[in-house]
């Protein structure tokens, strides 16, 4: 099979011409591995062994009595190795990384998960690693950096433009353009020019393989919808590519509304009325822009959700309705993120608890019979300072002025 | 008369030609106005006036600034099209576009190429733009008289420069080396080597641009290319010097001092 570069009227491939050749020489070797079935073996194993998959559907009891509707499954990505659904594709291109000979990654981050990924995968396979990262995300994801370069990789703080993803994603394109002799670009998330939107997905597509099996081993049956946070798009997509074909099961997508949608500071691209059809960042989606083409400031409590483009592949589900969207503010978040701790024992992280908002909203029209599943992208004691930030917790503030008085002694 | 001719008859009593680039409203739009005078003054042959983006993915740091304090200042398309006339009714040297392809997407591909026509714009330069993805604007571009110009880069092979050719019109935009705009280039035994490359495989001009920063540079181009292009180092002699720097800076580009 071929590379898909459209997805309807999305997608792409939009790049200067010092990368033609890279891009060129990366579809190939994406072929190879994708047309070898020992290449999906040796990618599950690599997971069942190193990152905790097949990760766990948990039936959330609690909660799905406190709604007395549909019974809630929480698809566990939480549990892999680094704490976030990001390990599947950064485990998997860095096999590709080894099958082509090179000797250095980069990556863009913005939660910070893609590059404690890349960076553990580049620990664990002897590569060379630079991520760059947004600075206002470098000051809002302050343990993730200071993993990374534990592990050796060398993080740049972005200082341009908006200081987050978008402006991550551009830097990385430009050390990519000077040194793609050796260095694969191990891009994050769904998007980017193809062949990324396509790969990211396929490697992704694990979640929605393992979650269909377990819910219909512990459920009986398929479920009657899915949900999750939409970012980029790759925890989204490896979850409901697996339904996108079953009739019986709704896929609904989450996206950051912030402070509300209409009040300019959010992130929402398909369910909002602030995106238009663009070209940034090598593909073309839905983008956060203004009448010129300049691309907004967003905004989003979670680090991960806040990106003015999206897929290409959800911005054609979108257009063809096989995926419903919606959006949750950071208010709706901290609250379903309170609830999913104190009835379950779970810590979601800030993005994956867009999923649950909706999820909650919807799962007492449903009846008791059937079942939905969330997929928990990541876990939370990544965001421990937001979080705690937010709810304006004393005991936790009297410890960070004591260590601050400590260290300054 | 089209850009190609033009660059044909200039280069008839000069052994090289020279392409400047400006990033438009920054400092301010008054400045840009002084600076190309300037330029136009002292013998420049082609100026590249870039309409800002937030995303200039192909622009190194002295250019994205310009971009984002551009834009910051509030510089709309409309303001760099009016702009962009002006300079072209004022001044008797050929002018082109350069930004990236959402600007001209968003503004729609037929109403910018109309305005660029009606402007008397020559040359347009996408750098995010393969023809794969083009080749329709490149086509409606050509038809109308405005050259769409194709970039070569030393990792493009000898096919991928044929295939870019058959495009392109009124010359090939080569850049020096891989990366981005600003740091300077060493144009070395290899870099001959792939103009040699370039030049066997278009019959169009060759323009040579990224990190070219002075007389030396530009020197190593004569014979071997029919234009230099520089860009960063006049936005960075403009932020430290000011406009009046730039007469003198392009009189020594072309061994005139």
């Amino acid at each position: 099979m071929s590379t898909r570069k459209y997805f309807g009227n999305w997608g792409g491939s939009y790049i200067p011409e010092a990368l033609h050749e890279t891009f060129r020489q990366l579809d190939i070797a994406y072929q190879q591995i994708r047309n070898d079935p020992a290449f999906w073996d040796e990618y599950t194993a690599l997971m069942s062994t190193y990152s905790g998959r097949p990760t766990p559907l948990t039936h959330a009891e609690n909660l799905s009595n406190h709604f007395g509707g549909a019974q809630i499954y929480i698809k566990r990505e939480d549990l892999n190795h680094t704490g976030a659904h990001k390990a599947n594709n950064v485990m998997g291109q860095g096999l590709l990384v080894k099958r082509m000979g090179k000797t250095r990654v980069i990556a863009e981050t913005g939660a910070g998960q893609h590059g404690i990924a890349t960076a553990t995968m580049a620990a664990k396979f002897g590569l060379e690693c630079t991520v760059y990262m947004g600075e206002e995300d470098v000051l809002r994801q302050r343990p993730n950096v200071f993993w990374m370069e534990k592990m050796g990789t060398t993080v740049v703080p972005v200082m341009d433009g908006s200081k987050t993803l978008k402006d991550a994603i551009n830097e990385a394109f430009r050390d990519w353009v000077t040194n793609m002799d050796n260095t694969h670009y191990v891009f994050g998330t769904a998007c980017g020019p193809a062949p990324y939107p396509e790969m990211v997905s396929w490697l992704q597509s694990i979640i929605g393989q393992e979650a269909a099996e377990q819910i219909v081993s512990q459920h009986g049956k398929l479920p009657a919808r899915v949900y999750a946070c939409v970012g980029g798009g790759s925890n989204s997509l490896g979850i409901f590519q697996r339904f996108l074909e079953e009739e019986q099961t709704e896929l609904v997508g989450v996206e950051a509304g912030g402070h509300g949608l209409d009040s300019s500071q959010h992130a929402a691209r398909l369910c909002g009325n602030d995106a238009s059809a663009g070209i940034a960042q090598g593909y073309k989606t839905m983008f956060l822009q203004n009448d010129d083409g300049q691309m907004l400031d967003t905004h989003s409590v979670s680090a991960g959700l806040d990106y003015i483009g999206v897929s290409p592949i959800l911005a054609d589900l979108w257009e063809k309705k096989a995926v419903r969207f919606e959006a949750a503010t950071d208010q709706e978040v901290i609250e379903a993120l309170d609830l999913t701790m104190r009835k379950e024992g779970i810590i979601p992280a800030l993005e994956s608890a867009h999923a649950l908002v909706q999820a909650f909203k919807e799962a007492p029209e449903l009846s008791k019979d059937e079942a939905i599943i969330i997929n928990m992208s990541g876990r939370g004691d990544k965001d421990i300072f937001t979080i705690a930030h937010a709810y304006d917790d004393p005991s936790w503030k009297e410890f960070i002025i004591d260590r601050a008085a400590q260290y300054r002694k | 008369m089209k850009l190609e001719e033009l660059i044909r008859q200039r280069k008839t009593d000069k052994d090289i030609l020279l392409m400047t680039h400006i990033v438009l409203g920054y400092p301010s739009f008054e400045t840009n106005r002084e600076v190309i005078r300037e330029m136009v003054e002292n013998g420049v042959d082609c100026i590249e006036m870039q309409i800002p983006f937030s995303e200039p993915m192909a622009d190194g740091p002295v250019i994205l600034k310009a971009n984002q304090d551009s834009l910051a200042r509030g510089t709309t398309i409309e303001n760099c099209l009016n702009f962009g006339a002006e300079m072209c009714s004022t001044h008797d040297i050929s002018f082109l576009y350069m930004t990236y392809y959402n600007i001209v997407y968003k503004y729609g591909e037929q109403r910018f190429l109309d305005q660029a026509v009606k402007a008397g714009i020559q040359g347009l330069i996408l750098p995010d733009l393969p023809p794969e993805e083009g080749a329709d604007l490149c086509k409606k571009a050509k038809q109308k008289g405005i050259a769409p110009i194709m970039i070569y880069s030393p990792t493009s092979t000898n096919e991928r420069m044929e295939e870019l050719a058959d495009y392109g019109a009124g010359f090939v935009y080569c850049t020096a080396r891989k990366g981005v705009t600003g740091s300077h280039s060493k144009l070395d035994s290899d870099f001959k080597s792939y103009l040699e490359r370039c030049r066997r495989a278009t019959s169009l001009p060759l323009a040579v641009g990224f990190g070219i920063q002075n007389r030396n540079d530009i020197e190593v181009l004569i014979g071997a290319a029919d234009m230099g292009v520089v860009g960063s180092q006049t936005i960075k002699l403009v932020d430290q010097h000011g406009s009046e720097a730039v007469g003198p800076f392009i009189k020594e580009l072309f061994g005139n001092t």
